[in-house]
């Protein structure tokens, strides 16, 4: 395949990703509405006010914004065909993204012990299901970056694994973006009854 | 700088836009936490903010430009926006009209609220 054929290729790929990231936000809003519409249904339990404490997910938030800078930034070295780099970045990323999955993962257990699991009220079964969709998405792109770097250590900075580590960036920005709005309207709307 | 560097961004580029991140996150947490502005005015605030993050990462970690390069990336985000849209508002449009039958109020009130939002008159039995 000649250099601009592929070239055109990989832009279409990297399109048609686009375009399913646009169809995984459709996906999110209808969990938002879903959580708009119960937010307030918390069958006489704990509302938001008193169940999250918002330093912690301030932590969590800043975790994730950090790592989806240093995927910029390990994309960019890819780009410049600077292997280490490439593996230096995204190892921090994938750090700063397991510290969030930990976190979050810890919230949800200790609100799970408390009794205030998503059987509790319809507030709690929209609010797991909302965050709990965004951290498997999250866990996925875990995976898959273990996978491509494990690729580029073996094979280096192919065409091939640069157009799959673009996808993976835009992947792992689009979900920081999500979680702009799981802050704003689970945490800060939650705290601001 | 080339088309293409512009179109893939910078370090530069990418830590105006962690930078401008890092600030929105940071007064929408203040905000959010201190007693400085309540109710819908603090509500509306907080979409700002997090609308404003949005168009920031759009631009500075998705390289969504104003190009001809990005044009059909524009008209697919558009589309879910009003996807989104509709989804989101659509349903607390109709969840609200729809829970004056989960609301436990007396009877008399809930006839008062469809009256008035609805215009409808209940008969009188």
């Amino acid at each position: 395949m000649s250099q601009t054929t592929e070239q055109t290729a990989t832009a279409k790929t990297i399109f048609g990703f686009w375009v399913y990231l646009m169809t995984d936000c459709v996906l999110f809003a209808s969990l938002f509405a879903s959580f708009a519409v119960l937010r307030f249904s918390t069958y006489g339990g704990s509302a938001g006010n008193e169940l999250f404490s918002m330093p912690y997910v301030l932590v969590e938030t800043m975790a994730l914004l950090f790592s989806s800078y240093t995927a910029g930034l390990g994309l960019l070295a890819a780009r410049r065909g600077n292997k280490r780099q490439v593996l230096g970045w995204f190892a921090v990323t994938m750090l700063l993204g397991l510290m969030f999955l930990t976190m979050e993962l810890s919230e949800f257990h200790k609100l799970a012990v408390e009794g205030n699991s998503w059987r509790r009220s319809g507030f709690l079964s929209a609010f797991f299901t909302l965050v709990g969709t965004h951290g498997a998405h999250i866990t996925t792109g875990l995976i898959w970056m273990a996978v491509l770097l494990a690729k580029i250590w073996q094979q280096g900075i192919t065409s091939v694994n640069l157009k799959r580590l673009t996808m993976l960036s835009m992947f792992w920005h689009f979900l920081d973006i999500i979680w702009i709005f799981i802050f704003t309207i689970v945490y800060l709307f939650g705290v601001n009854p | 700088m080339t088309r293409s560097e512009n179109n893939h961004g910078t370090v530069r580029s990418y830590s105006v836009g962690f930078g401008l991140s890092i600030i929105l996150t940071l007064v929408a947490y203040y905000a959010g936490t201190h007693t400085i502005v309540h109710g819908w005015t603090l509500l509306y605030g907080l979409a700002a903010l997090a609308i404003a993050q949005l168009f920031v990462q759009l631009v500075f970690f998705l390289h969504l430009s104003r190009g001809s390069e990005s044009r059909w990336n524009r008209t697919a985000l558009s589309f879910a926006a009003m996807v989104v849209a509709i989804l989101v508002f659509g349903s607390l449009w109709i969840m609200k009209n729809l829970s004056y039958d989960h609301e436990h109020l007396p009877s008399s009130y809930q006839n008062q609220v469809i009256v008035k939002d609805e215009g409808y008159q209940p008969s009188n039995h």
